[in-house]
């Protein structure tokens, strides 16, 4: 998780009067832990660095507006979820456009292309193991405001009420999407645990 | 349904009514701090068996979640993303002359000394390239026949600078290419991928190299020079990853280097980019430099 390390400012302040050297400090130090949270929304290694690109290039242009009271890589965190929401978004768009309803109200509109590309390509199939790959699915089958509510809870530790922030929604709609998210993951995944 | 799905809605119990089986919505509550009341539910976890197992399981899915690897980009993400992100920052383009460029440069140098040593070094070398160009031309050496230039402005001076210091700059870099290049790894025996070679001089000459390739990349940005700039900027990912890299690489890690460099054409085109500024630095280079007078 990206956390406040208080070690920003200066370059901040730099990046701010044009300094590029210092803006790369910032996306040295940053992208690594960007690039988890971004793959962790999109399921995919390719959108994830897409992701990541976008949301340094929005902080750069927007880093007049970046209140140097305020911290940096949470800034910036909030930026790059928002990129990702708005890919999570467009893939789902971009599926619709090709798939057929079902006519199953939510469910059918979160089918598993939403979020895993529908080629592999190469590095994900080197890399996913059967762990992976079923966490993968189940990841799959959330919609972008479960799935951006579910990362942020579980693996970014946030509260409820700066999760509804981003989301643009209130505390018991931002709450109703962590558990929907939770029971699907277990739809998914609890046959694993039978399996010892 | 699976069995872990113990209650439907309707079904639901009040926190504070703990004779009746804690519901999903409750259980997750409950593992993310969320839970309104989690003493109770913490007590009757520990009276009920039935809900404690359930809770046993949601733990489980939840840990299969964070077992999932999540793939790592690798050495060098850093600088293969800034390599990307850098020519899509939008910048204004200043020239040479521009004053506030140069303030805010020094600004910066004030406040990050190191940022001066690239600039004591193109002292350096300008020193060090009058005196070689003074001792090394002697009289009996023919007449090169070098373009007429009487008058010097002083954008041409900065200019022959930039492009004395960028010849060094790429000439170094080269070498150490080169040097990764054809560095062989001991081969023989079984476990030849981890056989290690040591590249921590040339390491440090790249380290030095990384910071002053910064600079030159930015300058020839500034001043429109972008066939210096691209060929800086092709360099720049490539000296991070050996700089960053262990001082005793496995063969396995210098083959990865190497098609690094390969898979670029890096040495032609520094060679190349090299041999053109030195051709650009002599064409306006003073004629009475030639003489050695």
């Amino acid at each position: 998780m990206i956390r406040m390390d208080g070690g920003d400012e200066a370059q901040v302040a730099q990046a701010q009067g044009g300094d590029q050297d210092a803006f790369r400090v910032l996306v040295e130090r940053h992208s690594r832990s960007l690039l988890r949270l971004a793959y962790r929304m999109t399921g995919n290694e390719h959108d994830a660095e897409e992701v990541v690109q976008e949301a340094f290039l929005r902080a750069y242009k927007r880093l007049d507006r970046f209140e140097s009271r305020a911290n940096f890589g949470t800034w910036l965190y909030r930026i790059g979820v928002n990129c990702a929401l708005d890919l999570m978004r467009k893939r789902k768009q971009q599926s619709s456009h090709r798939q057929q309803p079902t006519g199953d109200g939510e469910e059918a509109s979160d089918p598993l292309e939403t979020a895993v590309s529908p080629d592999p390509g190469p590095d994900r199939l080197m890399l996913s193991g059967e762990l992976r790959k079923r966490v993968t699915i189940a990841m799959a089958d959330l919609s972008p405001v479960e799935r951006t509510a579910f990362v942020l809870r579980h693996f970014e530790g946030q509260s409820i009420e700066e999760i509804g922030r981003v989301l643009g929604l209130g505390a018991g709609a931002t709450k109703n999407s962590v558990f929907r998210a939770v029971q699907k993951m277990r739809t998914h995944l609890e046959p694993m645990l039978s399996k010892g | 349904m699976t069995d872990i799905v113990r209650q439907t809605k309707g079904e639901r119990t009040e926190m504070s009514d703990l004779t009746k089986h804690l519901n999903q919505e409750q259980l997750v509550d409950y593992r993310y701090g969320d839970a309104a009341d989690s003493g109770a539910v913490e007590q009757h976890l520990h009276e009920c068996a039935e809900c404690a197992a359930a809770y046993a399981k949601l733990l489980g899915v939840l840990a299969i979640v964070d077992a999932a690897p999540v793939p790592e980009p690798g050495p060098g993400y850093e600088a293969r993303l800034w390599w990307k992100l850098s020519p899509r920052l939008d910048r204004p383009n200043r020239s040479w002359l521009d004053v506030s460029a140069w303030r805010e440069w020094l600004a910066n140098a004030w406040a990050e000394p190191r940022r001066l040593a690239p600039l004591g070094a193109v002292a350096v070398l300008l020193i060090a390239a009058f005196f070689v160009g003074r001792i090394s031309l002697t009289p009996n050496v023919p007449p090169v026949a070098p373009p007429v230039v009487s008058e010097r402005t002083p954008g041409q001076v900065r200019e022959r600078i930039l492009l004395v210091a960028v010849g060094d700059h790429l000439d170094r870099a080269q070498t150490v290419l080169l040097e990764i290049s054809n560095a062989e790894a001991d081969t023989k025996g079984k476990t030849a991928r981890d056989k290690e070679v040591d590249i921590s001089q040339v390491q440090a000459t790249a380290e030095q190299l990384l910071s002053e390739n910064r600079i030159y990349r930015q300058t020839a940005q500034h001043t429109g020079d972008n066939s210096v700039a691209s060929v800086l900027d092709e360099l720049e990912p490539v000296l991070l990853e050996i700089a960053h890299s262990p001082s005793r690489v496995t063969a396995g890690q210098l083959d990865e280097l190497q098609k690094s460099i390969e898979a670029r054409g890096l040495i032609l085109k520094v060679r190349v980019m090299d041999s053109t500024v030195r051709n650009r630095e002599k064409a306006i280079r003073p004629r009475n430099s030639n003489s050695g007078s």
